[in-house]
Protein backbone atom coordinates (compact mmCIF):
# COMPACT_ATOMS: atom_id res chain seq x y z
CA UNK A 1 0.00 0.00 0.00
CA UNK A 2 1.86 2.79 -1.29
CA UNK A 3 0.59 5.86 0.20
CA UNK A 4 2.00 9.11 -1.05
CA UNK A 5 -0.79 11.48 -0.70
CA UNK A 6 -3.63 12.12 2.46
CA UNK A 7 -6.23 11.96 -0.54
CA UNK A 8 -5.09 8.56 -1.30
CA UNK A 9 -6.59 7.46 2.41
CA UNK A 10 -9.54 9.63 1.84
CA UNK A 11 -10.32 8.18 -1.32
CA UNK A 12 -9.32 4.20 -0.29
CA UNK A 13 -11.89 4.85 3.04
CA UNK A 14 -14.91 6.21 0.06
CA UNK A 15 -14.66 4.05 -1.79
CA UNK A 16 -14.22 1.24 0.49
CA UNK A 17 -17.02 2.14 2.59
CA UNK A 18 -14.42 1.45 5.50
CA UNK A 19 -13.51 4.10 8.35
CA UNK A 20 -11.06 6.31 7.77
CA UNK A 21 -8.97 5.25 11.18
CA UNK A 22 -9.13 1.73 9.63
CA UNK A 23 -7.92 2.56 6.44
CA UNK A 24 -4.83 4.33 8.50
CA UNK A 25 -4.60 1.59 10.65
CA UNK A 26 -3.68 -0.54 7.82
CA UNK A 27 -1.71 1.45 6.37
CA UNK A 28 0.57 1.70 9.27
CA UNK A 29 0.97 -2.03 9.56
CA UNK A 30 2.10 -2.26 6.00
CA UNK A 31 4.72 0.36 6.06
CA UNK A 32 5.62 0.35 9.76
CA UNK A 33 4.72 -2.96 10.85
CA UNK A 34 2.92 -1.18 13.79
CA UNK A 35 -0.15 -3.95 14.66
CA UNK A 36 -3.37 -1.58 15.02
CA UNK A 37 -3.91 -3.17 18.69
CA UNK A 38 -0.43 -1.47 19.46
CA UNK A 39 -0.73 1.59 18.08
CA UNK A 40 -4.31 2.60 19.43
CA UNK A 41 -3.12 1.05 23.03
CA UNK A 42 -0.02 3.55 22.77
CA UNK A 43 -1.97 6.14 21.04
CA UNK A 44 -4.04 5.73 24.18
CA UNK A 45 -1.27 6.30 26.50
CA UNK A 46 0.06 9.77 25.06
CA UNK A 47 -3.42 11.26 25.15
CA UNK A 48 -3.65 9.94 28.78
CA UNK A 49 -0.47 12.20 29.41
CA UNK A 50 -2.25 14.89 27.94
CA UNK A 51 -5.25 14.31 30.46
CA UNK A 52 -3.23 14.30 33.25
CA UNK A 53 -0.74 16.71 32.72
CA UNK A 54 -3.68 19.40 32.08
CA UNK A 55 -5.56 18.19 35.02
CA UNK A 56 -2.44 18.61 37.54
CA UNK A 57 -1.66 21.90 36.10
CA UNK A 58 -4.10 23.59 34.94
CA UNK A 59 -4.86 26.90 37.55
CA UNK A 60 -1.28 26.68 38.02
CA UNK A 61 0.93 29.66 37.13
CA UNK A 62 4.58 28.35 35.82
CA UNK A 63 8.01 29.53 36.66
CA UNK A 64 9.91 28.54 33.13
CA UNK A 65 13.33 28.28 32.09
CA UNK A 66 13.86 32.14 30.95
CA UNK A 67 10.69 33.72 32.41
CA UNK A 68 9.32 35.20 29.78
CA UNK A 69 6.33 33.52 30.49
CA UNK A 70 4.33 31.26 32.22
CA UNK A 71 0.96 32.96 34.05
CA UNK A 72 -1.10 32.85 31.21
CA UNK A 73 -2.81 29.83 31.33
CA UNK A 74 -3.70 30.83 34.81
CA UNK A 75 -5.25 34.12 33.56
CA UNK A 76 -7.58 32.76 30.85
CA UNK A 77 -8.59 30.22 33.63
CA UNK A 78 -10.08 32.51 35.59
CA UNK A 79 -11.34 34.47 32.63
CA UNK A 80 -13.46 31.62 30.60
CA UNK A 81 -16.59 32.93 31.84
CA UNK A 82 -16.39 35.85 30.30
CA UNK A 83 -15.27 35.00 27.09
CA UNK A 84 -16.96 36.72 24.36
CA UNK A 85 -15.71 33.53 22.14
CA UNK A 86 -17.64 31.38 24.15
CA UNK A 87 -16.56 28.89 26.36
CA UNK A 88 -15.35 25.85 24.18
CA UNK A 89 -13.13 27.63 21.74
CA UNK A 90 -12.09 29.99 25.15
CA UNK A 91 -11.39 26.83 26.82
CA UNK A 92 -9.13 24.89 24.05
CA UNK A 93 -6.82 28.24 24.13
CA UNK A 94 -6.18 27.90 27.44
CA UNK A 95 -5.90 24.60 27.53
CA UNK A 96 -2.89 24.69 24.31
CA UNK A 97 -1.11 27.82 26.55
CA UNK A 98 -1.67 26.31 30.03
CA UNK A 99 0.10 22.97 28.35
CA UNK A 100 3.15 25.30 26.43
CA UNK A 101 3.19 27.09 29.39
CA UNK A 102 4.06 23.37 30.56
CA UNK A 103 6.67 22.54 28.29
CA UNK A 104 8.21 25.80 28.99
CA UNK A 105 8.46 24.82 32.25
CA UNK A 106 10.31 21.31 31.58
CA UNK A 107 7.17 19.90 32.28
CA UNK A 108 5.70 16.48 30.80
CA UNK A 109 4.65 17.03 27.58
CA UNK A 110 3.13 15.02 23.98
CA UNK A 111 5.70 16.45 21.16
CA UNK A 112 2.44 15.87 19.18
CA UNK A 113 4.21 16.49 16.60
CA UNK A 114 6.77 19.05 18.39
CA UNK A 115 7.29 20.08 21.78
CA UNK A 116 6.94 23.53 20.45
CA UNK A 117 3.30 23.00 19.52
CA UNK A 118 2.56 20.62 21.81
CA UNK A 119 -0.30 22.49 23.27
CA UNK A 120 -2.36 22.67 20.42
CA UNK A 121 -3.78 18.89 20.36
CA UNK A 122 -4.66 18.54 24.19
CA UNK A 123 -6.06 22.09 23.44
CA UNK A 124 -8.70 20.37 20.88
CA UNK A 125 -9.11 16.85 22.36
CA UNK A 126 -9.55 18.01 26.15
CA UNK A 127 -12.33 20.39 25.04
CA UNK A 128 -14.05 17.86 22.89
CA UNK A 129 -13.93 15.62 25.50
CA UNK A 130 -15.49 18.05 28.23
CA UNK A 131 -18.49 18.11 26.04
CA UNK A 132 -18.63 14.83 25.70
CA UNK A 133 -17.07 12.96 22.84
CA UNK A 134 -15.77 9.03 24.10
CA UNK A 135 -12.42 8.89 24.78
CA UNK A 136 -12.16 5.89 22.70
CA UNK A 137 -13.06 8.02 19.36
CA UNK A 138 -10.75 11.15 20.82
CA UNK A 139 -8.22 7.92 20.08
CA UNK A 140 -8.67 6.96 16.63
CA UNK A 141 -8.78 10.95 16.24
CA UNK A 142 -5.32 11.41 17.56
CA UNK A 143 -4.57 8.04 15.06
CA UNK A 144 -6.18 10.13 12.12
CA UNK A 145 -4.70 13.79 13.29
CA UNK A 146 -0.90 11.04 13.24
CA UNK A 147 -1.49 10.09 9.53
CA UNK A 148 -2.07 13.72 8.72
CA UNK A 149 1.11 14.43 10.54
CA UNK A 150 2.91 11.87 9.07
CA UNK A 151 1.96 12.77 4.73
CA UNK A 152 3.01 16.16 6.28
CA UNK A 153 6.38 14.86 7.73
CA UNK A 154 7.29 12.77 4.18
CA UNK A 155 6.27 15.01 1.62
CA UNK A 156 7.62 18.39 3.74
CA UNK A 157 8.54 18.61 7.07
CA UNK A 158 7.48 18.98 10.90
CA UNK A 159 10.57 21.09 12.04
CA UNK A 160 10.49 24.87 12.52
CA UNK A 161 14.29 24.77 11.31
CA UNK A 162 13.75 23.34 8.63
CA UNK A 163 10.64 25.45 7.31
CA UNK A 164 9.45 28.04 9.89
CA UNK A 165 6.58 27.78 12.38
CA UNK A 166 4.07 26.77 9.38
CA UNK A 167 5.57 23.15 9.57
CA UNK A 168 5.37 22.86 13.71
CA UNK A 169 2.40 25.24 14.92
CA UNK A 170 0.93 25.03 11.11
CA UNK A 171 0.89 21.24 11.42
CA UNK A 172 -0.18 20.75 14.56
CA UNK A 173 -3.00 22.83 13.70
CA UNK A 174 -3.78 21.04 10.50
CA UNK A 175 -3.71 17.77 12.32
CA UNK A 176 -6.06 18.91 15.21
CA UNK A 177 -8.69 20.26 12.88
CA UNK A 178 -8.89 16.82 11.14
CA UNK A 179 -9.03 15.39 14.60
CA UNK A 180 -11.78 17.15 15.43
CA UNK A 181 -13.66 16.33 12.34
CA UNK A 182 -13.23 12.82 12.98
CA UNK A 183 -13.90 13.34 16.45
CA UNK A 184 -17.39 14.78 15.31
CA UNK A 185 -18.02 11.63 13.24
CA UNK A 186 -17.43 14.57 9.61
CA UNK A 187 -16.54 12.55 6.79
CA UNK A 188 -12.74 11.66 5.40
CA UNK A 189 -13.31 14.58 3.00
CA UNK A 190 -13.95 17.35 5.85
CA UNK A 191 -10.89 15.79 7.60
CA UNK A 192 -8.88 16.47 4.73
CA UNK A 193 -10.15 20.31 3.86
CA UNK A 194 -10.24 21.05 7.25
CA UNK A 195 -6.22 20.46 7.81
CA UNK A 196 -6.00 22.26 4.55
CA UNK A 197 -7.98 25.14 5.68
CA UNK A 198 -5.36 25.07 8.62
CA UNK A 199 -2.46 24.92 6.29
CA UNK A 200 -3.22 27.55 4.18
CA UNK A 201 -4.38 30.44 6.82
CA UNK A 202 -0.99 29.65 8.77
CA UNK A 203 1.33 29.41 5.64
CA UNK A 204 4.38 31.43 5.39
CA UNK A 205 4.21 31.23 9.29
CA UNK A 206 7.96 32.14 10.41
CA UNK A 207 10.03 30.48 13.24
CA UNK A 208 11.24 33.76 15.42
CA UNK A 209 11.89 32.72 18.69
CA UNK A 210 13.00 35.55 21.75
CA UNK A 211 16.43 34.38 22.67
CA UNK A 212 15.72 30.72 20.73
CA UNK A 213 13.90 29.92 23.66
CA UNK A 214 10.89 28.24 23.12
CA UNK A 215 8.69 30.81 25.36
CA UNK A 216 7.69 34.26 23.01
CA UNK A 217 6.14 33.44 20.73
CA UNK A 218 5.92 29.98 21.06
CA UNK A 219 3.17 29.72 23.83
CA UNK A 220 0.72 31.97 22.37
CA UNK A 221 0.58 30.94 19.35
CA UNK A 222 -0.33 27.44 20.74
CA UNK A 223 -3.75 29.17 21.38
CA UNK A 224 -4.06 30.65 17.44
CA UNK A 225 -3.27 26.30 16.51
CA UNK A 226 -5.87 25.43 18.90
CA UNK A 227 -8.67 28.04 18.25
CA UNK A 228 -7.87 27.74 14.35
CA UNK A 229 -8.50 23.90 14.33
CA UNK A 230 -12.24 24.51 15.84
CA UNK A 231 -12.81 26.95 13.56
CA UNK A 232 -11.77 25.20 10.43
CA UNK A 233 -13.49 21.95 11.58
CA UNK A 234 -16.68 23.52 11.55
CA UNK A 235 -16.21 25.57 8.58
CA UNK A 236 -15.55 22.46 7.08
CA UNK A 237 -18.40 20.22 8.26
CA UNK A 238 -20.58 23.31 7.21
CA UNK A 239 -19.29 22.20 3.68
CA UNK A 240 -16.65 24.77 2.64
CA UNK A 241 -13.91 23.16 0.96
CA UNK A 242 -10.48 23.94 0.53
CA UNK A 243 -9.96 24.93 -3.24
CA UNK A 244 -6.40 23.70 -3.28
CA UNK A 245 -6.48 20.17 -1.92
CA UNK A 246 -4.84 19.29 1.13
CA UNK A 247 -1.61 17.43 -0.49
CA UNK A 248 -1.13 20.40 -2.51
CA UNK A 249 -0.94 22.62 0.55
CA UNK A 250 1.75 20.73 2.08
CA UNK A 251 3.88 20.64 -0.95
CA UNK A 252 3.14 24.79 -1.19
CA UNK A 253 4.24 25.41 2.75
CA UNK A 254 7.09 23.25 1.90
CA UNK A 255 8.57 25.43 -1.08
CA UNK A 256 7.33 28.29 1.42
CA UNK A 257 9.94 26.68 3.91
CA UNK A 258 12.37 26.17 1.33
CA UNK A 259 12.78 30.08 0.78
CA UNK A 260 12.55 31.08 4.42
CA UNK A 261 15.89 32.95 5.31
CA UNK A 262 17.71 30.81 7.92
CA UNK A 263 17.22 34.17 9.85
CA UNK A 264 13.43 32.86 10.30
CA UNK A 265 14.22 29.18 10.77
CA UNK A 266 14.65 28.84 14.54
CA UNK A 267 17.88 31.10 14.91
CA UNK A 268 16.08 33.34 16.99
CA UNK A 269 17.81 36.19 14.40
CA UNK A 270 14.56 37.62 12.42
CA UNK A 271 11.18 38.58 13.36
CA UNK A 272 9.86 39.58 16.89
CA UNK A 273 13.21 37.46 18.39
CA UNK A 274 15.11 41.01 17.49
CA UNK A 275 12.55 43.67 18.18
CA UNK A 276 13.67 46.27 20.55
CA UNK A 277 12.15 44.66 23.52
CA UNK A 278 13.32 41.35 22.35
CA UNK A 279 16.60 42.76 22.56
CA UNK A 280 16.08 43.54 25.49
CA UNK A 281 14.87 41.29 27.50
CA UNK A 282 17.65 38.16 26.02
CA UNK A 283 20.44 40.71 27.20
CA UNK A 284 21.52 40.03 30.13
CA UNK A 285 19.81 36.54 29.68
CA UNK A 286 22.72 35.36 27.68
CA UNK A 287 25.64 36.57 29.89
CA UNK A 288 23.80 34.65 32.94
CA UNK A 289 23.23 31.81 31.28
CA UNK A 290 26.67 31.16 28.98
CA UNK A 291 28.91 28.64 30.72
CA UNK A 292 32.01 30.05 32.77
CA UNK A 293 34.61 28.90 30.23
CA UNK A 294 37.34 26.55 29.77
CA UNK B 1 9.25 4.17 7.24
CA UNK B 2 8.39 6.98 10.29
CA UNK B 3 5.69 5.81 12.53
CA UNK B 4 2.37 7.99 13.46
CA UNK B 5 3.71 7.43 16.96
CA UNK B 6 6.44 8.40 16.78
CA UNK B 7 4.50 11.94 14.71
CA UNK B 8 2.09 12.58 17.62
CA UNK B 9 4.55 11.68 20.26
CA UNK B 10 6.91 10.96 22.10
CA UNK B 11 5.75 12.14 25.86
CA UNK B 12 8.77 13.76 26.80
CA UNK B 13 9.83 16.36 29.33
CA UNK B 14 10.04 19.97 27.49
CA UNK B 15 10.82 22.53 26.35
CA UNK B 16 12.79 20.95 22.99
CA UNK B 17 12.96 17.41 21.63
CA UNK B 18 16.75 18.52 20.43
CA UNK B 19 17.43 21.01 23.87
CA UNK B 20 15.96 17.92 26.07
CA UNK B 21 15.18 14.24 25.06
CA UNK B 22 18.31 14.62 22.76
CA UNK B 23 20.70 15.45 25.44
CA UNK B 24 18.82 13.04 27.55
CA UNK B 25 19.01 10.45 25.74
CA UNK B 26 23.03 10.96 24.81
CA UNK B 27 23.34 10.80 28.30
CA UNK B 28 21.31 7.82 29.12
CA UNK B 29 23.03 6.09 26.51
CA UNK B 30 26.29 6.63 28.39
CA UNK B 31 23.98 5.48 31.98
CA UNK B 32 23.67 2.56 29.77
CA UNK B 33 27.04 1.96 29.66
CA UNK B 34 27.79 1.52 33.28
CA UNK B 35 24.29 0.15 33.77
CA UNK B 36 24.13 2.54 36.59
CA UNK B 37 24.77 6.06 37.96
CA UNK B 38 28.87 7.36 37.66
CA UNK B 39 30.19 8.60 40.56
CA UNK B 40 31.74 11.73 38.68
CA UNK B 41 30.57 13.17 35.57
CA UNK B 42 32.07 16.13 33.16
CA UNK B 43 29.77 17.55 30.39
CA UNK B 44 31.97 19.37 27.90
CA UNK B 45 29.09 21.25 26.24
CA UNK B 46 30.32 22.14 22.31
CA UNK B 47 28.55 24.79 20.31
CA UNK B 48 24.54 26.13 20.94
CA UNK B 49 24.56 22.99 23.28
CA UNK B 50 27.06 25.73 25.28
CA UNK B 51 24.92 28.60 25.39
CA UNK B 52 21.57 27.00 25.79
CA UNK B 53 22.38 24.74 28.62
CA UNK B 54 20.49 26.73 31.17
CA UNK B 55 17.83 28.31 29.26
CA UNK B 56 16.75 25.31 27.64
CA UNK B 57 17.53 23.12 30.45
CA UNK B 58 20.27 21.14 28.41
CA UNK B 59 22.12 21.03 31.44
CA UNK B 60 19.50 18.95 33.81
CA UNK B 61 18.79 16.76 31.32
CA UNK B 62 22.28 15.37 30.61
CA UNK B 63 22.39 14.99 34.32
CA UNK B 64 18.95 13.63 34.72
CA UNK B 65 19.92 11.22 31.81
CA UNK B 66 22.74 10.28 33.85
CA UNK B 67 20.45 9.34 37.21
CA UNK B 68 19.08 6.73 34.67
CA UNK B 69 15.68 8.75 34.62
CA UNK B 70 13.14 7.35 32.34
CA UNK B 71 12.71 10.38 29.31
CA UNK B 72 9.41 11.83 30.78
CA UNK B 73 9.93 11.06 33.83
CA UNK B 74 8.43 14.99 35.53
CA UNK B 75 11.43 15.42 37.83
CA UNK B 76 13.77 15.40 35.62
CA UNK B 77 13.43 19.33 36.31
CA UNK B 78 14.61 18.37 39.81
CA UNK B 79 17.99 16.38 38.69
CA UNK B 80 20.10 18.41 40.11
CA UNK B 81 18.61 18.23 43.77
CA UNK B 82 17.74 14.36 42.85
CA UNK B 83 21.56 13.93 41.75
CA UNK B 84 23.33 15.95 45.07
CA UNK B 85 21.31 13.39 47.37
CA UNK B 86 22.36 10.38 45.29
CA UNK B 87 26.05 11.80 45.63
CA UNK B 88 26.60 12.05 42.15
CA UNK B 89 29.19 14.97 41.35
CA UNK B 90 29.35 16.90 37.79
CA UNK B 91 30.32 19.95 36.19
CA UNK B 92 30.06 21.70 33.17
CA UNK B 93 32.86 22.23 30.69
CA UNK B 94 32.97 24.57 27.89
CA UNK B 95 34.68 22.91 24.65
CA UNK B 96 35.11 22.99 21.27
CA UNK B 97 35.46 19.78 19.14
CA UNK B 98 35.43 21.26 16.18
CA UNK B 99 33.73 20.14 13.01
CA UNK B 100 30.63 18.51 15.10
CA UNK B 101 27.36 19.33 14.64
CA UNK B 102 26.19 22.27 17.08
CA UNK B 103 24.11 20.47 19.53
CA UNK B 104 27.17 18.19 20.66
CA UNK B 105 28.86 17.16 23.87
CA UNK B 106 31.32 15.00 25.29
CA UNK B 107 30.64 13.40 28.69
CA UNK B 108 33.44 12.22 30.45
CA UNK B 109 32.02 9.66 33.77
CA UNK B 110 33.85 7.41 36.18
CA UNK B 111 32.66 4.83 38.39
CA UNK B 112 35.14 2.99 41.00
CA UNK B 113 37.82 2.67 38.97
CA UNK B 114 35.98 2.43 35.56
CA UNK B 115 35.89 5.69 33.22
CA UNK B 116 34.03 6.20 29.52
CA UNK B 117 33.97 9.02 27.64
CA UNK B 118 31.30 9.41 24.72
CA UNK B 119 30.47 12.16 22.60
CA UNK B 120 27.42 12.44 20.97
CA UNK B 121 25.10 14.68 19.04
CA UNK B 122 21.39 15.92 19.28
CA UNK B 123 20.19 15.89 15.64
CA UNK B 124 17.03 17.26 15.69
CA UNK B 125 13.48 15.49 16.73
CA UNK B 126 15.04 14.09 19.96
CA UNK B 127 17.27 11.46 17.66
CA UNK B 128 20.93 11.59 18.73
CA UNK B 129 24.29 10.58 17.48
CA UNK B 130 26.88 8.68 19.60
CA UNK B 131 29.76 9.33 17.21
CA UNK B 132 32.61 8.14 19.69
CA UNK B 133 32.69 6.04 22.13
CA UNK B 134 35.93 5.26 24.55
CA UNK B 135 37.99 7.13 21.49
CA UNK B 136 36.57 4.77 19.25
CA UNK B 137 35.03 6.68 16.48
CA UNK B 138 31.32 5.27 15.30
CA UNK B 139 28.42 6.56 14.32
CA UNK B 140 25.08 5.24 15.96
CA UNK B 141 21.48 6.38 16.92
CA UNK B 142 21.71 3.98 20.57
CA UNK B 143 17.99 2.71 19.30
CA UNK B 144 19.37 -0.74 18.72
CA UNK B 145 21.21 -2.77 21.09
CA UNK B 146 25.76 -2.09 20.92
CA UNK B 147 28.41 -4.38 21.54
CA UNK B 148 31.81 -2.20 22.72
CA UNK B 149 34.39 -4.76 22.66
CA UNK B 150 38.27 -5.19 23.31
CA UNK B 151 39.53 -7.64 22.29
CA UNK B 152 43.18 -8.80 21.22
CA UNK B 153 44.20 -7.48 17.78
CA UNK B 154 44.34 -10.74 15.93
CA UNK B 155 43.79 -11.93 12.47
CA UNK B 156 39.86 -13.72 12.37
CA UNK B 157 39.07 -11.42 15.93
CA UNK B 158 36.01 -9.91 14.22
CA UNK B 159 34.88 -13.50 12.46
CA UNK B 160 34.80 -15.49 15.50
CA UNK B 161 32.69 -12.76 17.27
CA UNK B 162 30.56 -12.03 14.20
CA UNK B 163 30.10 -16.14 14.42
CA UNK B 164 28.83 -16.12 17.94
CA UNK B 165 26.29 -13.17 17.38
CA UNK B 166 25.31 -15.09 13.94
CA UNK B 167 24.73 -18.51 15.02
CA UNK B 168 21.87 -16.84 17.71
CA UNK B 169 20.58 -15.29 14.48
CA UNK B 170 21.08 -11.97 15.20
CA UNK B 171 21.88 -9.27 12.65
CA UNK B 172 24.85 -7.16 12.70
CA UNK B 173 23.71 -3.50 11.56
CA UNK B 174 27.14 -1.65 11.72
CA UNK B 175 30.86 -2.40 12.58
CA UNK B 176 33.70 0.07 13.85
CA UNK B 177 36.91 -0.85 14.40
CA UNK B 178 39.65 0.75 15.62
CA UNK B 179 43.54 0.19 17.06
CA UNK B 180 44.13 1.97 20.54
CA UNK B 181 47.83 2.57 18.48
CA UNK B 182 49.62 0.78 16.19
CA UNK B 183 51.93 -1.48 18.22
CA UNK B 184 49.80 -2.27 20.60
CA UNK B 185 47.80 -5.64 20.20
CA UNK B 186 44.64 -4.37 21.53
CA UNK B 187 41.88 -3.33 19.32
CA UNK B 188 37.92 -1.69 19.53
CA UNK B 189 35.03 -2.54 17.76
CA UNK B 190 31.64 -1.55 18.43
CA UNK B 191 28.60 -3.88 17.10
CA UNK B 192 25.19 -2.50 16.27
CA UNK B 193 22.76 -5.44 16.32
CA UNK B 194 19.49 -5.70 14.87
CA UNK B 195 18.00 -7.26 17.96
CA UNK B 196 18.54 -7.61 21.58
CA UNK B 197 21.36 -10.91 22.70
CA UNK B 198 20.22 -13.28 25.34
CA UNK B 199 22.06 -13.34 28.66
CA UNK B 200 23.40 -16.77 27.21
CA UNK B 201 25.34 -15.41 24.26
CA UNK B 202 26.43 -12.44 25.92
CA UNK B 203 28.32 -14.71 27.89
CA UNK B 204 29.75 -16.87 25.30
CA UNK B 205 31.18 -14.51 23.91
CA UNK B 206 32.87 -12.79 26.73
CA UNK B 207 34.30 -16.46 26.96
CA UNK B 208 36.05 -16.18 23.64
CA UNK B 209 39.56 -15.86 23.98
CA UNK B 210 39.95 -12.67 22.29
CA UNK B 211 37.19 -10.56 23.91
CA UNK B 212 39.60 -8.74 26.77
CA UNK B 213 36.03 -6.91 28.09
CA UNK B 214 32.85 -6.58 26.70
CA UNK B 215 29.93 -3.67 27.27
CA UNK B 216 26.77 -4.64 25.80
CA UNK B 217 24.59 -1.43 25.80
CA UNK B 218 21.00 -1.67 25.92
CA UNK B 219 18.88 -0.15 23.07
CA UNK B 220 17.80 3.75 24.26
CA UNK B 221 13.91 3.30 24.09
CA UNK B 222 12.13 6.33 22.84
CA UNK B 223 8.64 5.67 25.08
CA UNK B 224 10.79 5.72 27.96
S1 LIG C 1 8.27 29.92 16.77
FE1 LIG C 1 9.67 28.27 16.23
S2 LIG C 1 10.25 27.33 18.18
FE2 LIG C 1 8.37 28.54 18.53
S3 LIG C 1 6.67 27.09 18.21
FE3 LIG C 1 7.04 28.13 16.26
S4 LIG C 1 8.43 26.74 15.19
FE4 LIG C 1 8.51 26.13 17.35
Amino acid sequence: MNVKFFNDLVEISEKTGEDLHKVILNWEMLDTGYSSEKLIENTSKLLKVMEEEYASKKDKAFKTLVNLTGTNGKKMYNYVQNAFVGEKVFKAATIAVTMAENNASMGRIVACPTAGSSGVMPGVLLVLEEYGIPRDRLVLSLIVAGAIGKIIATRASLSGSEAGCQAEIGSATAMAAGAAVYATYGSAKQVSNAAALSLKSLMGLVCDPVGGFVEVPCVKRNATGATLALLFCDMAKSGVESVIPLDEVIDAMMSVGRSLPESLRETGKGGIAITPTARRLIKGLNDKFKISGD
Amino acid sequence: MISIIDVIGPSMIGPSSSHTLGAMRISKFVYNLFNSTPDNATFYLHGSFKDTYIGHGTGLALVAGLCGMATDDPSVSKADEISKRSGFNYEFKAIDLGDVHPNTVKIVATKDNLSHEVIGSSVGGGRIKIISIDSISCNITGELPTLVIENDDVPGALESIVRVISLNSVNIAQVSLSRISKGSKIANMILELDDELDNSIIENLRMLKIVKSMIYVKSLNYAS
